[in-house]
Parts: C-alpha cells; sequence; structure tokens
C-alpha cells in the first residue's frame, strides 16, 4: 500500500519535472499556477459530458482547458486594457470558480469532493487498481501519469533541440524557420496534461510544487539543461518519495508534505549550491575584495622596482600612506599575498616573488 | 428571525469591509505590476492560521489574522530577497513560495484536523471562504484593520502615489521610498489577511486583482479608481457573501469571484472612451474619415493629372476602396457638396472638394514643419 502510493507520487512528480524545468528558464513559472487551477474547470465540465472519470476524453477537455487559460490571458492582454500580471490573474480565479461551484453544487453526481481539489487523494489512489483480463496490474493511476510521463519524455527527446533553442534564444529560432508561438503552445499543452493527470493525486496547488520547486533546484546546480532535466527529475522523485515516508511517520496529508520537502531541497540549494548558492556567493564576493587589494599592492611593487624610490616604497609602513590602507588591513592584505605565493617580506620590505611579478604583468595586459 | 437578521447584517458588513479593503489595495498592486503578489501572499497565509491555532489552541479573529499577517509577511520577504542574491527569477520564487507555504499549510491542518480535542471546524472555512459562520467578532476585527488602513491610506495618499508612478522623482524629492514601499505592502498584506475568512486562501487573489482592473477602464484618476474600485469590490462581495448564505453548498470565495470577473468583463467592454466597444466604434468611424481623405486624394491626383475643367471620371477606376462598398463612401462626399457624379456612373470634385484637399494639405505641411 505504502509502496503503491510512492510509485504514485514518483511517477507525477517525474512527469512534472519536465514541463517544469521549460516553465522556469521561460520565466513561465506563473502559468503552472494557472492552468493547474483552471483544469479543474475543464475536468468538472468534461465530466458532465462523458460521465466516466477514467475516460480519455475527460484528459483531452481538460487539456483544452488549460490551453484556454493560455489563450483568453493572451486575449486580455491584446486589448492592451490590462497588462501581464493582471491578465493571468484574472482569467483562472474565473474559470476554478466556476469549477468549484459546480462540484459542490452537484456534488452527489461527482465524485470529488472540494477539499480533494486542493490536497488530491493520493492516499486513495492504490486502492483503484488496472485489471486487465482478470491479472492486476497496479494502480491504475500509476498507469495513467506512467503514460503521460512517458509522452512528456518522448516529446522531450522529439523537440529538444527546439525546446532548447526557442528557450534560449527566441529570435534566433524564429529567424531559422522555428515556430516559437507553436512550441509555446505545445509546451502548454504538455504542462495541462501534466496537471490533468497529476490532479487526482496531488491537487491543484502542489501540482505547482511539484513542477516548479525541483526544475528551480536544479537551475541552481547546473548551467547544462539536459542535466537540469536529469536533476529536476532526481530531485523531484526523491521529494515524493521521502515526503510520502514523512507523511507516514508523521501523520499528516501527504500532498502537503511533498511539497514542504520539496521547498526544502529548494532551501538546501539556495543557501548551499556550490556555484550559485547564497553562501558561496558571498563567500566569493568576501575573497574578491581580498583579492583585488593583492593585485593593488603587486602592481604598486612593481611599479617602483628597480626605482630610487624602491626602497622608500616597498616599506610596510608606506603603504599607509601611498595606498591609505589602515595599519590592520595592510597587514591583512600583505599576510594574504604571502599565503598565495605573490610576495615576500624581509625585514619591513615587500618583494614580488616571481609569481608575483607573472601575475601582475598578465594583469596589466589584459586590458 | 432575529438570528436570521444578524446572520445577515453580519454578512453585509464583512462583505463591505473586505470588499473596501481589498478595492483600495489592488489598485496599487494594480498600477505596480504585482497583482500576482496577493496570490502568494494568500497562500503563504495558511500556515500563519494553522500555526496559531495549533500551538495557541484559540480560534479569536484577531490571532488568527495576526498569525496570517506573520506568514503572509514572511512570504512577501523572502520574494525579493532571493531574487536579489540568487539566479532565481521573481516569477520562479513567487510560484515556489506559494506552492511550499501553502502546502505546509495544508499538513498542518492535516493535523489539526486529527487533535482528539480540537473545534478546529472554523479553520477550513479559510480555503474558500464562508460567510455564513462569520461571528460579530470577526466583523470587529475586520472593522478595526480596516480603519487603521484606510486612515494609513488616507495619511499617505500623496507619497505612496508618487512612489507608485515615479519613485526616482519620490527618491528625488528625499521621500523615503522603501519604508513607503514596506508599509503599502504591509497593508496590502493586511487587506488580503482580512479578505481570507470571506473569499478564502485561493482565490483571494481575483479580489485584488479584479476590482482595481475593472475601475481602471473607467478612469485615469487615481483617487476616482481607488473609489470605483472599492466600489466594486464592496458590491461584489456582498452579493457573494449574501448569495452564498442563501444558496446552500456555494462556497463564498468562488461566488464573490463570479461575480467580480463579472464587473470586469463589462467593463472593459464597455465603459466609455477605454472599452472595446468604444474602441470599436472609434475605428470605424477614423476608418471611414481616412477612406473619405483618401478618395477626395484619388480625385484629386486625377483631376491633376488630366486636363482639368468638367471631366468626370469613371468610378470604376478608383482604386482607394474596393468596388463593394465604394457607393456609400462617394453618396457620403457627395451630401457633404465634395464631389458630384454624372448620371453615367462618373464623379468629380466641387469647388468645395478642392478647397477641402487643400486645406487637409496645408495641414499636413504645417505638422511637418513642425
Amino acid at each position: 500500500m505504502i509502496f503503491d502510493i510512492i510509485l504514485i507520487a514518483c511517477i507525477v512528480a517525474a512527469a512534472c519535472s519536465m514541463p517544469g524545468v521549460f516553465l522556469v528558464l521561460r520565466r513561465l513559472s506563473l502559468q503552472s499556477d494557472a492552468i493547474s487551477h483552471s483544469v479543474l474547470f475543464g475536468i468538472v465540465i468534461s465530466f458532465f459530458l462523458v460521465k466516466n472519470f477514467h475516460s480519455p476524453l475527460l484528459m483531452i477537455g481538460a487539456a483544452a482547458t488549460g490551453v484556454l487559460t493560455v489563450m483568453l490571458s493572451e486575449l486580455l492582454l491584446k486589448t492592451k486594457l490590462v497588462k501581464e500580471d493582471a491578465s493571468i490573474g484574472l482569467v483562472f480565479p474565473a474559470l476554478f470558480s466556476i469549477g468549484v461551484i459546480l462540484i459542490s453544487k452537484y456534488a452527489g453526481d461527482i465524485h470529488l469532493d472540494v477539499d480533494a481539489v486542493l490536497t488530491g487523494e493520493i492516499a486513495l489512489a492504490p486502492f483503484d487498481r488496472f485489471v486487465v483480463g482478470g491479472v492486476d496490474l497496479g494502480p491504475r493511476s500509476a498507469w495513467s501519469m506512467g503514460l503521460i510521463a512517458l509522452i512528456n519524455l518522448l516529446l522531450l527527446l522529439g523537440f529538444f533541440k527546439e525546446l532548447k533553442l526557442s528557450t534560449f534564444d527566441a529570435g534566433l529560432a524564429a529567424s531559422l524557420g522555428f515556430r516559437p508561438h507553436l512550441l509555446h503552445y505545445g509546451l502548454m499543452i504538455m504542462v495541462s496534461i501534466t496537471a490533468v493527470g497529476a490532479f487526482d493525486s496531488v491537487g491543484s496547488i502542489l501540482v505547482v510544487a511539484l513542477m516548479i520547486a525541483p526544475a528551480a533546484t536544479a537551475y541552481l546546480l547546473t548551467d547544462s539543461l539536459a542535466l537540469m532535466i536529469l536533476l529536476s527529475m532526481g530531485i523531484g522523485i526523491t521529494s515524493a518519495a521521502v515526503g510520502v515516508l514523512l507523511a507516514f511517520s508523521l501523520d499528516t496529508s501527504i500532498s502537503g508534505t511533498m511539497a514542504v520537502v520539496c521547498g526544502m531541497f529548494f532551501a538546501i540549494a539556495l543557501f548551499f549550491s556550490p556555484r550559485y548558492g547564497m553562501i558561496s556567493k558571498w563567500l566569493i564576493a568576501r575573497d574578491r575584495k581580498w583579492i583585488f587589494a593583492c593585485y593593488t599592492l603587486c602592481v604598486h611593487l612593481l611599479h617602483h622596482e628597480g626605482t630610487p624610490e624602491e626602497e622608500e616604497e616597498s616599506h610596510v609602513r608606506h603603504l599607509q600612506d601611498d595606498l591609505k590602507w589602515e595599519p590592520k588591513y595592510a597587514q591583512k592584505v600583505v599576510a594574504s599575498g604571502i599565503r598565495n605565493g605573490l610576495l615576500l617580506k624581509t625585514g619591513n620590505h615587500l618583494h614580488l616573488t616571481p609569481l608575483g611579478k607573472e601575475t601582475v604583468r598578465s594583469l596589466m595586459n589584459r586590458g | 428571525m432575529i438570528d436570521f437578521d444578524y446572520t445577515l447584517t453580519t454578512v453585509v458588513l464583512g462583505g463591505a469591509l473586505v470588499g473596501l479593503l481589498s478595492g483600495v489595495f489592488g489598485v496599487y498592486a494594480l498600477l505596480r505590476k504585482q497583482s500576482l503578489l496577493g496570490d502568494t501572499i494568500s497562500h503563504a497565509a495558511l500556515p500563519g492560521i494553522a500555526l496559531v491555532f495549533l500551538l495557541l489552541r484559540v480560534k479569536h479573529p484577531l490571532a488568527l489574522t495576526l498569525g496570517a499577517m506573520a506568514a503572509g509577511w514572511l512570504g512577501t520577504m523572502i520574494m525579493p530577497a532571493v531574487v536579489n542574491r540568487s539566479r532565481i527569477k521573481l516569477d520562479t520564487i513567487i510560484a515556489v513560495v506559494l506552492a511550499v507555504f501553502f502546502g505546509f499549510g495544508l499538513a498542518l491542518l492535516s493535523v489539526i484536523q486529527k487533535l482528539p480535542t480540537a473545534n478546529q471546524a472554523g479553520l477550513t472555512k479559510f480555503l474558500y471562504g464562508n460567510a455564513s459562520t462569520m461571528l460579530r467578532q470577526d466583523v470587529h476585527v475586520m472593522a478595526a484593520f480596516t480603519l487603521i488602513s484606510v486612515c494609513a491610506v488616507l495619511l499617505f495618499w500623496k507619497e505612496f502615489k508618487i512612489a507608485t508612478f515615479d519613485a526616482d522623482y519620490a527618491r528625488s524629492l528625499g521621500l523615503p521610498v522603501r519604508w513607503l514601499d514596506m508599509l503599502l505592502f504591509s497593508l496590502i498584506v493586511v487587506a488580503i489577511t482580512v479578505g481570507l475568512q470571506t473569499v478564502g486562501v485561493v482565490l483571494m487573489s481575483a479580489m485584488l486583482v479584479a476590482p482595481a482592473a475593472a475601475a481602471r477602464q473607467w478612469t485615469n484618476r487615481m483617487e476616482i479608481m481607488a473609489l470605483l474600485s472599492a466600489l466594486f469590490g464592496m458590491g461584489a462581495s456582498i452579493s457573494g457573501a449574501l448569495l452564498s448564505s442563501s444558496i446552500t453548498h456555494l462556497p463564498t470565495g468562488p461566488a464573490t469571484v463570479c461575480i467580480i470577473t463579472l464587473f470586469f468583463l463589462i467593463s472593459i467592454l464597455f465603459a466609455p472612451n477605454r472599452g472595446l466597444l468604444w474602441r470599436w466604434i472609434r475605428r470605424r468611424s477614423h476608418h471611414g474619415e481616412i477612406t473619405q481623405a483618401r478618395l477626395l486624394e484619388e480625385l484629386y491626383w486625377l483631376e491633376q493629372n488630366h486636363e482639368p475643367g468638367s471631366h468626370y471620371h469613371e468610378i470604376r477606376s478608383l482604386q482607394a476602396v474596393n468596388r463593394e462598398r465604394i457607393d456609400r463612401y462617394l453618396d457620403t462626399l457627395t451630401q457633404q457638396g465634395w464631389t458630384e457624379r454624372s448620371g453615367a456612373g462618373g464623379i468629380r470634385l466641387t469647388s468645395a472638394g478642392l478647397k477641402q484637399v487643400k486645406t487637409a494639405h496645408a495641414e499636413m505641411e504645417g505638422k511637418e514643419r513642425l
């Protein structure tokens, strides 16, 4: 039972992470929020038409609503009466509201209650089995979500080059004859289908967490698109598995806990990422100050080397007068220069090492 | 009967306060292009509410509102801090904060629901809002926050306005823009948390965007916009609250959002000057004027390039308008006395028409010289 839930959660996370990467890179993260809300409208309306929660038509109808949301937002934007932020913020609450009202009015007809819209019912998902010819093949949602994940993967592999180019240089993509607008809609369809599939198990808002947070975490760790996709998939799957286990041991809402774990991974990367983390950024900025001071000192020494004033200029005390450095600061700079092998100190005089001279020359030549 | 009156007045009062606050502060969010901020703040507020209840086991609206405010404020402050100090973009961090805070809130709510002693029934109303469970006590807290916020806005009206429209100018005047922004955002957080009870966490953002976006279409003056926005907000949230407390199984938040979206649609369609209908009418009339001018111009050109005098030009040879619609335009021109038609499909400029073309030319030259 718990194994089934973990399996479903991991598949959902893997499926979500693929479109998520492109949403983050294209600065469209909030479209996932909009789409995941408005597909509810599509799910309810299509349900009234087909009366079956497992019909592929439901999926198509709901995905169409996702695209409708994007189109309506663009239509509003095109009137130039509202700005982009408002055009998104006006469409999806309206569609979502209609969806919620329909569910609460016809609760008897629809097997969906208002609370489940937000949290999903992943705990119940394992009870709905996929049985073919009397053989139990596992939970149905694992299969349906697996199919969506597979579709996402195939689309990703098939259009990797196109997606990559149009994401990083839309202008070039257009000039080479690709159709960025078409790709944009393709991506939005991918987001919609994934959101519909994940809706059942994790609910409307946590789809956002699973799409955006792992991708954002991966974005903090790498510059390579392929690696970012793999990482975000891995992080998503790990968050899902850890989330489910944690939820069981703490007896909390599964989807809520998964979102919190996603957030925790994001926070860890935000602080500790080797290259883009806040701490390493802070360290680099701090070191840069000392490195710059060191270079200044080296340039100063080389400038006066072999001149009559060398005796006076290379004196440690002179740094206070000439470079206007506080004694303590000067001391630290000298120490860091010696530590890095740029300087030598004999008595109270400073000399450049060969490495120091080399460094200064390459610095001067760079300009 | 008394009970009904009590509920009714509570609902109407509460709705009015929520609409007033979200209407006024939505104007700032809209004008600063930060409409989606409301979405984050309201979602981020949920763990605050749950945590206060979990730790203090109180359901007093003041405590819950303060908890919501603290969490919402924390969420708001995280965003610029992350954007300024890392490669993460604003849209990404908005989505992450929104989803993770909300997930945390749901996890806490699930813990609360399993408490043996808890009278937790009131907490889920924060998801979609429930006006009919509102008490006088809630209204009192809402009124207090509304009073404070409205006073602050009136007091700093000019400053907020300058900081919103032209922050650089405000700085050059020596205004503490950073503090003003901070105060304004805190007030937006207050407006959102006050609205959570009736509209709910999930849909509160619409209450911030829609009234302001609707009001924007009717006026270019910020004073009038704020007033209209407050009116729209109040109208929608009172009627939403009334509807949901009289119809069973109708959550207040979604009802209110549907009504306010309707207000918005009416506004973008029918508002004078900016509205789509007006724009369409104006475009049509411009189109007519331009076509008339082009026809006159073409006739003038024909006049210049053929022998002058009483020569009629063939209507069939005119190219400024396609053939199906040409009669309508020529009729108008003839009615105005600028052209005259011969019986056999011919047309020429009258002296009045000639004068009209020359005036137009003189005007163009004047403009070019400028």
